[in-house]
Formats: structure tokens, C-alpha cells, sequence
């Protein structure tokens, strides 16, 4: 009877302490290429939410996001300028950049990638979650 | 015996909140079966190697990739919210974006300004031959002029030429040629979704080409 007590402490610690999975929306696009050694969390750039109100020519023709994840090089200089995110982002179209935490609201330490992608699931090291 | 369901009990009610965040379909853990009956090995259930069933959609701050440390992570909209009464799929966001968008269930803009303008949308289907046994794959140009523009895909991903793009699902997989789209954002190449490309079946006499190996074999 311990026995089972035991397998079953166990296995709720191992749920509590083992870094978990992330199962983001698919398509989520972690961005960090600058943001950690800026002392900024991570930016997370949510697809679906975007293509319910634009078609992925809008970004990915009329305003040049290349189809890479952190190959585009934003950064807030590029943005206040009125490329890339603040081509809408800019009180116009969209709330602009002075909302920081919108956007950076990734957690610290997480690599840029697309979230749940095939070549994620099939190639590259599963990341560790850091943080909480 | 009391004291072995106490600790059921106690191992129960520490496990279930954890099994409820986690999965939405609550299904008794497969521990607690073992530990109630004793003696049934755990080897001999069902779907031992597959992964637990995703949770599907959840809010930003449970996500695993929004920090719920952060304020705004709460001000954001959770998906669930948006997919309301969206068409369904099996895979990726579990809508069916394509299908929306017929139905007129969304209207993305075209244009960053202006909403009025309608997309160059091109009906032309592509047939490509496959080697294998698997149906031969039709590439519709109308869902993906519906979303893109032409100078999305040609001339650098493809070249608009017949027999011009050498392609296998080994490079689609590592996210050339279709995976540059298909299994970031749009619909994933999973098991699920073979078919919704592999869709023309292969003509009634068609027979698979056999390899050399089989071809030079002196007892075939």
C-alpha cells in the first residue's frame, strides 16, 4: 500500500517539476533575436489572430516578412520607423508600439522558433521551459 | 486495507487537479488503474507510446510560451474566443481557414488601407504525377491566390514552369517548397492531412513501378 502511494506521489511531482510541452496556438512565432540581451521578454507574434483580419499577402508581399522566423531582423528602430510590425502598428491601423508587453510577452530564455511547426516536432532539440 | 484507500484517496485528489489543468478530456490516469487492481502490468494498455492528447486552444497565459508573469498576457485575446462558429479541422489551429473564408465566416483584408479591395484569385489546379503508390497530389491555386499574392511562391520558392520543381515530402517536412507555409502556419503535413493534397487517385491500370533491385532479381 506505501508502494502505491509512493507511484503516485511520484508520478505528481513528475508532473509538476518536468518542463512540460508547450502546446501554443499553431503557428505562434517566438521572436528573440535581440529582446533577452535587451532585457526584454521574448516577442510572440500570434498568426491566427492576424489572418482573421489580414490575408498573409498584406504582411508577407506588401510589407516584406520574409518566411522565416527571426529572419526579418526587426527591430523597435526598424518599427518606430514604419516597417515591419509598425506598418500598422502605429495608432492608426493598430495600437502602437508604446504598449510594450502586447508583444513582449514571451517567456525570458525562449529561443526563436515557430511554435508546434513540423521541422520544430522533427529536428530541433525540444527546448527546456525556463522560468516558473 | 483502509489504509491502502486512504492513500488512494490522498493520490487521487493530488493527482486530479494536475490531469484537469493539463488535459481537457479527463480520462483516469493509467497509475491509478495499475495501483488499484495490482497485479495488471502497465505494458499491456492501450496507446502506451502516444503522446497525451493536446489541450486544444488555450488562453495565452497557460500556453507554455506567454509569460503569465507579464500583465498584458491577460489583455490578450484567447483563440478560443476568435474560432467561435469557425469551421473545424483535425490539425494546426483546429479551423478550417479555407473554408471560413468561402463561406464568407472572414473577411481579411487584402489590403492594409482598404477593405474594399478583392484578391487576384487564379482557379487553375496543378497536377503533379506521384511516384509512389499514394494518390497523385492537386495543388489548387484558387484557396492559395485567395490568401497570397503570386510573388509570395513564384518565381523563388517555385518556378512556374511544368516539371521545372523537383520536390519530395522529406524536403516539405524540413520546410522547403510547400513546408515553407505548410507545417509553420498553414495546415500541418501530419498523417491527418496527407490526403487533403494526395487527393486524385491513381488511374484504374496504373501499377507501381517496380525498382531495379526487384527488376534484376533471377527468381522474380
Amino acid at each position: 500500500m506505501y508502494k502505491s502511494a509512493l507511484i503516485g506521489l511520484l508520478s505528481m511531482l513528475a508532473a509538476m517539476v518536468l518542463p512540460q510541452a508547450a502546446h501554443a496556438e499553431y503557428g505562434d512565432v517566438v521572436m528573440n533575436n535581440y529582446s533577452d540581451a535587451a532585457g526584454m521578454r521574448p516577442v510572440v507574434f500570434p498568426h491566427w489572430y492576424h489572418r482573421i483580419r489580414f490575408r498573409c499577402k498584406v504582411c508577407h508581399a506588401d510589407l516584406g516578412f520574409k518566411f522565416k522566423a527571426g529572419g526579418n531582423k526587426i527591430t523597435m528602430a526598424k518599427i518606430i520607423d514604419g516597417q515591419f510590425c509598425g506598418a500598422c502598428h502605429n495608432g492608426e491601423i493598430s495600437w502602437s508600439v508604446e504598449n510594450c508587453g502586447m508583444c513582449h510577452s514571451g517567456i525570458s530564455g525562449t529561443p526563436t522558433h515557430i511554435d508546434g511547426s513540423t521541422v520544430q516536432r522533427l529536428v530541433a532539440p525540444t527546448y527546456k521551459k525556463l522560468g516558473n | 486495507m483502509k489504509m491502502k484507500q486512504f492513500f488512494l484517496g490522498v493520490v487521487a485528489l493530488s493527482v486530479l487537479p494536475v490531469v484537469a489543468v493539463r488535459a481537457e478530456a479527463a480520462q483516469p490516469p493509467l497509475k491509478e488503474v495499475k495501483a488499484a487492481k495490482g497485479h495488471v502490468s502497465s505494458a499491456n494498455t492501450f496507446n502506451r507510446l502516444l503522446k497525451k492528447p493536446k489541450a486544444k486552444n488555450l488562453p495565452p497565459a497557460e500556453d507554455g510560451i506567454h509569460d503569465p508573469d507579464n500583465d498584458n498576457t491577460h489583455v490578450l485575446q484567447p483563440p478560443k474566443i476568435a474560432y467561435d462558429g469557425l469551421p473545424t479541422t483535425p490539425f494546426g489551429n483546429y479551423v478550417d481557414w479555407v473554408k471560413a473564408l468561402d463561406d464568407n465566416l472572414l473577411q481579411p483584408r487584402y489590403d492594409r488601407f482598404d477593405p474594399t479591395i478583392e484578391p487576384l484569385v487564379m482557379d487553375l489546379d496543378i497536377v503533379r504525377e506521384v511516384k509512389s503508390t499514394v494518390p497523385d497530389v492537386v495543388f489548387p491555386h484558387k484557396p492559395h491566390t485567395q490568401w497570397l499574392h503570386c510573388s509570395n511562391c513564384h518565381p523563388k520558392i517555385f518556378i512556374p514552369q511544368r516539371k521545372a520543381n523537383v520536390m519530395n515530402m522529406s524536403g516539405i517536412l524540413l520546410g522547403q517548397q510547400c513546408g515553407v507555409c505548410h507545417g509553420k502556419v498553414a495546415f500541418p503535413v501530419t498523417t491527418q492531412s496527407c490526403t487533403k493534397c494526395h487527393s486524385k487517385p491513381k488511374p484504374a491500370d496504373w501499377k507501381p513501378p517496380k525498382s531495379e533491385t526487384s527488376l534484376k532479381n533471377p527468381w522474380n
